[in-house]
């Protein structure tokens, strides 16, 4: 938890309080997972529902119910920035623009799931547990603490490759803890593969956001200073090692922009979500989401064309190596050569055209642009800026980024190359066999690249793992660092062989041979192998030529500064992406006309996985702009949980994209090479936004862009409801899950007769559907056990049923709670008893229920229409047992019949 | 994510899978191709104590054309239902619509009375019976019974059948002459349950409507001529009758908005291709 | 034919890939589990136990298949093709493996077996697809690495040697 000193429990498991839908309560070891399964179900848990909160803001008010009864609030860290001098240059300035954003939650719902398989040796005291964990391995100390074992009792194995991970694999962490101590409570191995159901509502989530982000802007756009506000939402736990979310970013708040004058609140909440942590983009699309948003407004306030506020803004590229105002050292860039390259080479002025043809003839066609910096290899110490610089100097220092590669030589002379990173598909081996065979001067296929990760035995550090993009600058630049080390001492093998001089030496077509005298050669083999087999032969202070390991980390990489200036990355691309989009306005669909990417990442060590990670990570960003949102109900309920609700795109979603290039090779890694990985993620979900914006003439704009809110922002006002058809109250906003109903009547009858009805457990088991059994508790308190459902879809609930509020003969509250496997629900009813003066009497109802649970997670398309089915049952049954039906009940029968639809 | 125990029985005559279901009434229910089914066993939601397989059943796998119907047997999948050459001809309008069930992998194994027995309110098969008047050939151990589409269904997944009945097959009504059919639908993504999906029949003196998605069951209605106005006002009752909620895909509104526009759109397209 | 019993283990018998193959599964056992962990398959990925992801996918008696979606018990007498069938030899790729090898049409390739599937079938009743059905048939599955557009290319690319190859 990075240092943060809150008093919370961060648990694994719940104890006695659940603050979260998906955090574990039991763990069930069987045969097989249809057993375990089995057990599961035979398990009753009771849960008294709390209220939950899940917006960042409410969380965030000084009387929000608290999560953690340990603390004093949900806000666990709030630090304040300033570099150079905001208040004067927003006092300063002719124009202030801001923009609001909420920034939702998604993930990146990798095609595999979490793998654990755990064992337990309790004559050594050792954990050996296998995981598709993806790094950084700081979590390793983390694991092995919560484990209560030194970190050589923890040995931690990595598969030589897993299916994807984007970030989310790091979330595996609290898993391995769990089943780690399972398999040592079982006495024997426990393995635990995740299904999906679990991984959308539990495994990793980045972080919702809520950021107010205003700039001091002169009249030809230029930014004189940027105050951002970011509160951010990391859900019910702090999991290290957030809020490395908020920080990781903290370098580059100012972007691809030469802006001096900054400030920034950052606050970190609580809420009753699932924790959030590692997702590809990691803190970047939420703040380039306001950023050029910003950019966009500033453009659209001052009427000035927005390409040109970016161009007005840039940094120039004579300012490189740049620092910026909050401390992140640039390495290189040519911004203003890569925009006018895409302008030019992506037919910006096509789509311009294109633009102005379809607003004449009344289409809705926009253009967006996005200019981002992004960053890769994270300095390992960028976290501590969520500590004062006090409380940094009590902690040490923490920085740097350490990379891992080793190469060995075996006694036939071929290579192998073993790096402390974990591939989940990003091409290690093809990358790493071309980087090493190029400085051994070996063909890529003869170059043999491993890449498990065993903690008990490889060579690795707490920066280890696949992350921040740092495979092609760091741990192929670590790789490369080898190789040439190796190299060095094979030339002087070599040379002492071929008497020559080793710079003389050239290393290719598997030979090492004199430059000058081309017939002095040696097979590359033979040289390799020489520690192996005559190590009597081997220059004396050259050493044993067998294995060589390279721990590579950057200088540049410091620790924040006593002013908080953090360096929070070793590199920094550029990506400018601008994009033309269509809205229809019969579906609020949006169409993607053209969509340009133009990337800097440095030297391009392979332009094939180059252009996959731009495509994958292009098609994420899609899917975060237009389908993905990992939804919550206002009461806490988890709603996307499944593929029919977590929306991925697929194939037919997805529009051409031109992909365009520049190479700007970075000073500061081995290769020249910088992260490319994580870019599209950051741009292309403002980019889309920005030109839907555009198309549709608005100002506030939140992800996910669906057809809906769309349809809404491109129509008229809707046309009224016929007369006689009520409108229906709109939900008081998105998330609101509460179904409510009321109802008036007039029955033959005194209330006394209707409150005695009222009052008798036998009445009151007739109301509840599907009652199996009505135990009295007390006078006012009934439990049974229910049978409930729609179609096929049946679950047996145990039902709790409380009359509250008593106002005999007048009014009663009637109050209930079921719970079961497929999840939970209840509600509460007022009803009221009016005497009319003629014998008869007006019943007046108010209800509102709830559905939670897997019923909400799995099934809300069509369950929330079975839970008002229900609903509609019990007020049905009421209506029957009030007596004779008249026709105010008769006229609501109908609506709920009409509404809810009812058995027949 | 692992279904609960159930037994299996793998029927090779339908009265076979008749008396079982007769033998086990709710408890029972019938696999064809388990596209919606294995979801909820998967996902536990759904409990049977015994799966009757009727896939095995030669007599159901067909389709015939008798009476100015085509009959859909239970056991005929998507995939060959879309294959039939003369579908086109036969039933425009399901035609048009079963590409937009399911993808291809499923269309595969799914069965066009399945579709109807789950009863989702947004599938694009129960909209087309609705839209053409079609009707359901139940079936139990003691009778036969044929059900019209707009009885049929009920509510989110339910219908009319009882518990010791099955679909035998699906009644569509085959195109008239001088009728024209279009449908179309919104989803988030193609291939997903509808948002709204409108099937529309032009016939020479009638124009009807229907509309997936929105209520609890699909539900079509007879619509004025197209000219004038009043068809607008007539698709905004529609709209408004239908009960439409939020959920996290759409609003009610958008879904209203469906119903006006697009109904429009497949109204006009119906009319412009009666043929 | 006598009811299967919950909670017991009964024989299926199919063909897979071309053999034999046999095992004891309970009816509620599905078939990706069975090949996976019966009968050791484990080219067969699983990936949402829903039918959405289409990672599962396999081929029954000529047709795709969400083996997710699929009990044991249902593949008895059926002939069922998987990922492990598709190359000729274990060390030589089939057509469309290449294929997909060439264009980087795979990263992590988790989702990988299963589109291999579909296409493979597809392609069998489609010598000449365009890019538009390719795609709806690649709509049935999830890929979150490659974006899609290298698949479609080493599918394309795959016809063209298919009919090429249909050709000599």
């Amino acid at each position: 938890m990075a240092g943060i000193r809150a008093p919370i429990e961060a648990r694994v498991i719940a104890t006695d309080r659940v603050r979260y839908v998906g955090e574990p309560v039991a763990i069930v070891v069987a045969g097989d997972r249809y057993l375990a399964e089995d057990a599961l179900d035979a398990i009753e848990v009771t849960y008294r529902p709390l209220p939950a909160v899940i917006d960042p803001e409410e969380a965030a008010e000084p009387d929000a119910l608290v999560l953690h009864e340990t603390a004093s609030g949900n806000i666990v860290s709030e630090r304040r920035f300033s570099y150079g001098d905001p208040d004067a240059a927003f006092a300063a300035a002719p124009h202030r623009v801001s923009v609001k954003i909420h920034y939702p939650r998604n993930t990146g719902s990798p095609m595999e799931t979490y793998g654990v398989v755990a064992e337990y040796d309790p004559h050594e005291a050792t954990y050996d547990v296998l995981a598709n964990f993806q790094g950084p391995f700081s979590i390793h100390a983390v694991v092995a603490r919560a484990l209560k074992v030194a970190g050589n009792r923890l040995r931690l194995r990595m598969p030589p490759e897993s299916g994807g991970s984007f970030g989310v694999k790091q979330g595996v962490a609290p898993y391995v803890v769990l089943v780690a101590a399972a398999a040592r409570l079982a006495g024997r191995p426990v393995k635990w593969i995740e299904d999906r159901l679990e991984h959308l509502a539990a495994s990793v989530a980045a972080t919702n956001r809520v950021t107010t982000l205003a700039a001091a802007v002169a009249g030809d756009g230029e930014i004189l200073a940027l105050d951002w506000d970011q509160l951010e939402d990391c859900g019910a736990f702090l999991r290290a090692p957030e809020p490395a979310t908020l920080y990781r970013m903290h370098g580059n708040m100012t972007g691809a922009y030469a802006i001096r004058h900054l400030r920034m609140r950052n606050r970190v909440v609580l809420t009753n979500k699932t924790p959030t942590g590692l997702v590809r983009g990691f803190g970047g699309p939420q703040v380039y989401y306001a950023l050029e948003r910003l950019m966009a407004r500033i453009a659209a306030e001052l009427g000035l064309d927005p390409l040109a506020v970016i161009r007005r803004n840039l940094i120039v590229p004579d300012a490189f190596p740049y620092r910026s105002a909050s401390g992140a050292l640039y390495d290189s860039g040519q911004y203003q050569l890569a925009l006018d390259m895409a302008v030019r080479e992506g037919g910006l002025a096509e789509l311009e055209a294109r633009r102005e043809q379809a607003r004449a003839e009344g289409r809705l066609y926009g253009i967006g642009f996005a200019a981002v910096v992004e960053p890769s290899v994270s300095n390992m110490g960028y976290i501590t800026t969520v500590l004062s610089p006090a409380e940094r100097r009590k902690a040490g220092p923490k920085n740097g980024a350490q990379a891992t590669a080793t190469i060995t030589l075996d006694p036939v002379g071929s290579v192998t190359v073993q790096v402390a990173s974990v591939p989940q598909g990003q091409g290690h081996r093809t990358v790493l066999a071309q980087v090493v065979a190029d400085e051994l001067g070996l063909h890529p296929r003869d170059i043999r690249v491993i890449t498990e990760l065993d903690t008990a035995k490889d060579a690795w550090s707490i920066a280890s793992g696949n992350y921040s993009s740092r495979f092609a600058p760091a741990v192929a630049g670590a790789a490369k660092c080898a190789a040439e080390r190796l190299r060095a001492r094979l030339a002087r093998i070599a040379a002492a062989q071929l008497n020559a001089v080793p710079d003389d030496l050239l290393f290719a077509g598997g030979r090492i041979a004199s430059r000058r005298n081309p017939e002095s050669a040696l097979p590359f083999a033979r040289v390799a192998s020489t520690s192996h087999w005559a190590p009597g032969t081997v220059p004396e202070d050259v050493g044993e030529v067998i294995r060589e390991t390279v721990f590579w980390t950057p200088p540049e990489l410091t620790a924040p500064s006593e002013a908080d200036e953090t360096n929070s990355s070793l590199c920094h691309g550029f990506i400018f992406d601008f994009c033309g989009v269509e809205i229809d306005r019969v579906t609020g669909k949006a169409r993607i006309d053209r969509y340009v990417t133009m990337h800097d990442c440095g030297r391009i060590l392979h332009p094939g996985m180059v252009e996959g990670q731009i495509r994958g990570g292009f098609v994420q960003a899609l899917g975060a702009a237009f389908y993905e949102e990992l939804a919550y109900g206002e009461d806490g309920a988890f709603l996307a949980g499944t593929f029919a609700d977590y929306l991925l795109p697929t194939a037919p979603e997805v529009p051409p994209l031109d992909i365009l290039h520049i190479e700007t090779p970075s000073p500061f890694t081995p290769l020249g090479a910088k992260g490319v990985g994580e870019g599209n993620c950051m741009s292309t979900p403002v980019c889309l936004a920005n030109a839907v914006a555009d198309a549709l003439g608005a100002e506030a704009l939140d992800l996910p862009l669906t057809p809906a809110k769309l349809a809404a922002l491109a129509g008229d006002a809707e046309p009224p409801p016929p007369p006689g058809q009520e409108a229906g109250a709109a939900p008081a906003r998105t998330g609101a899950r509460t179904l409510r109903g009321e109802g008036r009547a007039l029955v033959r009858a005194a209330p006394e007769r209707l409150w005695a009805m009222l009052l008798d457990p036998r009445v009151l088991a007739s109301l509840i559907p599907g009652a199996h059994g009505v135990r009295k508790l007390s006078e006012t308190r009934f439990q049974a056990d229910v049978t409930l459902g729609v179609g096929p879809v049946k679950g047996r609930y145990k039902a709790d049923i409380e009359l509250s509020d008593l106002a005999p003969p007048h009014a009663v509250t009637l109050s209930g709670s079921i719970a079961g496997a497929l999840g939970g629900g209840g509600g509460k009813g007022r009803i009221t008893l009016a005497p009319q003066g003629d014998g008869r009497t007006a019943i007046e109802y108010r209800y509102e229920a709830f559905v939670g649970g897997k019923v909400a997670s799995v099934g809300g398309r069509l369950l929330d229409g079975a839970a008002r089915v229900i609903i509609g049952q019990f007020f049905a049954a009421l209506a029957r047992r009030t007596g004779d039906a008249p026709s105010g009940w008769r006229g609501l029968l109908a609506r709920l019949t009409a509404l809810l639809g009812s058995r027949r | 994510m692992k279904p609960p125990p159930f037994a299996y029985l793998r029927a090779e005559s339908v009265e076979q899978a008749l008396t079982a279901l007769r033998q086990h009434g709710d408890e029972a229910r019938i696999l064809a191709g388990g596209q919606s089914l294995l979801p909820m066993l998967n996902m536990r939601l759904t409990r049977p104590a015994i799966l009757i397989d009727i896939m095995r059943i030669g007599a159901l796998r067909e389709a015939t054309v008798s009476n100015g119907m085509l009959a859909v047997g239970a056991g005929m999948r998507q995939a060959s239902l879309l294959g039939r050459a003369s579908l086109a001809r036969e039933v425009p309008l399901l035609a048009a619509s079963l590409p937009w069930v399911g993808h291809y992998q499923t269309r595969a194994r799914g069965t066009v009375c399945g579709s109807v027995a789950h009863a989702d309110p947004s599938a694009e098969i129960p909209l087309c019976l609705i839209a053409l008047s079609g009707s359901i050939r139940l079936r139990s151990a003691r009778k036969r019974r044929t059900v019209p589409a707009e009885t049929f269904f009920t509510g989110t997944m339910m219908t009319e059948r009882a518990d010791e009945e099955m679909i035998e097959a699906v009644l569509l009504p085959l195109a008239k002459p001088g009728c024209g059919y279009a449908f179309a639908e919104a989803a988030r993504r193609h291939g997903d349950f509808a948002i709204t999906a409108c099937a529309a029949v032009a016939e020479a003196d009638r124009l009807r409507l229907a509309v997936g998605g929105v209520a609890d069951r699909p539900v079509a209605r007879d619509l004025p001529r197209l000219d004038g106005s009043a068809l607008d006002d007539a698709l905004n009752d529609f709209a408004w009758s239908l009960g439409a909620r939020d959920d996290m895909h759409a609003t009610a509104r958008y879904r209203r908005d469906l119903v006006r526009k697009l109904g429009r759109k497949v109204l006009e397209e119906a009319v412009s291709c009666r043929r | 034919m006598p009811q299967m019993k919950a909670g017991s283990r009964h024989p299926v018998r199919f063909t897979l890939n071309g053999a034999p193959a046999s095992i004891e599964a309970e009816p509620r056992t599905l078939l990706s589990d069975a090949l996976r962990h019966h009968l050791g398959a484990t080219g067969t990925h699983v990936g949402c136990e829903h039918g959405v992801c289409g990672t599962c996918t396999v081929v029954i008696d000529g047709a795709p298949a969400r083996s997710c979606l699929t009990l044991a018990v249902q593949a008895e007498g059926c002939d069922i093709r998987t990922v492990e069938g598709l190359s000729p030899l274990a060390d030589r790729l089939g057509i469309l493996q290449a294929a997909f090898r060439r264009h980087h049409a795979l990263q992590c390739g988790f989702c990988t077996p299963g589109i291999l599937m579909s296409l493979d079938i597809f392609l069998k009743s489609a010598s000449s697809p365009t890019e538009e059905e390719l795609r709806d048939v690649l709509g049935g599955h999830l890929c979150r690495c490659t974006g899609y557009a290298p698949i479609i290319a080493a599918a394309l690319d795959a016809a063209a040697a298919l009919r090429e190859d249909a050709h000599v």
